[in-house]
């Protein structure tokens, strides 16, 4: 029976050997990303649980902390004017306010109207695209947070089949 | 596991034009299960981060209203061909996921 104890050993040793590099290559790729866990760590404990709670655009912008915002003509929204599915609504922001350093979507008509912010530090451009759900057809708010002041853009969506429930 | 995340980068002179997509489910907390018609609990993307060469650049707060498999398009100005950028993302049950990429060279 000495074979099969020679066979196995030789295979353990393959597998030890196999699992070894494994281990090595799940190591390096750990670490070769641990270094972005930090910061988003202490991102996340800013999140604005109060305004995403909120049950109207008016309380979520309250507490957002967006204070009079006014209407602009240099936030350009680009979203479908009828949306087929609710639960993928394409929108694109682009702001031409100079020093932007956040934008913030409010879909008007959804259950909590804040569906989303975005801050740009040093190095991006205020620009973002992404994809949300709307429940119903109804306005989107976009908000531009730009030197101190706040700046607004509204579209109508018109959206066949909502997508709250998604 | 979590899903993986999906980069695609494209630069244009010292633009960086990042496209990401992200396996997650995005639960609201308001979809039924089709078989056992019980709400399937709330599962979303609270905070995604990017990076470029390991400083942050974009900061994102979402609610449950990001769609499923969430798209972010972006753009970093001052990139570089080699340049590394990283995403990251933690979700409302402390699960997170990241991945990194190198900047492709001008095409």
């Amino acid at each position: 029976m000495s074979w099969i104890t020679s066979t196995s050993t030789e295979r353990r040793g393959t597998m030890n050997r196999l699992r070894r590099s494994l281990l090595k290559v799940a190591t390096v790729g750990a670490s070769a990303t641990l270094g972005l866990l930090a910061p988003l760590k202490m991102l996340a404990a800013l999140w604005p649980a109060a305004a995403f709670e909120a049950k109207t655009t008016e309380e979520a912008l309250k507490a957002a902390g967006v204070i009079d915002p006014v209407a602009s003509a240099s936030i350009a929204i680009k979203a479908p004017e009828i949306a087929e599915n609710g639960a993928q609504v394409p929108v694109e922001i682009t702001s031409q306010l100079p020093g932007t350093r956040s934008i913030y979507i409010f879909v008007d008509k959804n259950p909590q109207p804040l569906a989303g912010t975005f801050e740009f530090r040093e190095g991006a451009e205020p620009f973002v695209s992404t994809r949300i759900k709307m429940g119903e057809s109804s306005i989107l708010r976009v908000v531009v947070q730009s030197d101190g002041k706040f700046l607004m853009a509204t579209r109508e969506v018109k959206v066949t089949i909502g997508g709250c429930g998604e | 596991m979590p899903d993986p995340i999906r980069m695609r980068i494209k630069l244009t002179d010292d633009v960086a034009d990042v496209r990401v997509l992200i396996g997650h489910p995005m639960e609201t907390g308001l979809r039924k299960d089709a078989k056992t018609g019980e709400l399937v609990p709330m599962h979303f993307i609270e905070t995604v981060s990017a990076t470029l060469n390991g400083k942050v650049v974009l900061e994102a707060q979402w609610s449950r209203a990001i769609a499923r498999n969430p798209y972010l398009q972006f753009r970093i100005r001052g990139a570089k061909a080699n340049d590394e950028i990283g995403i990251a993302w933690i979700d409302n049950r402390g699960e997170t996921n990241s991945a990194k990429a190198n900047v492709p060279p001008p095409s």
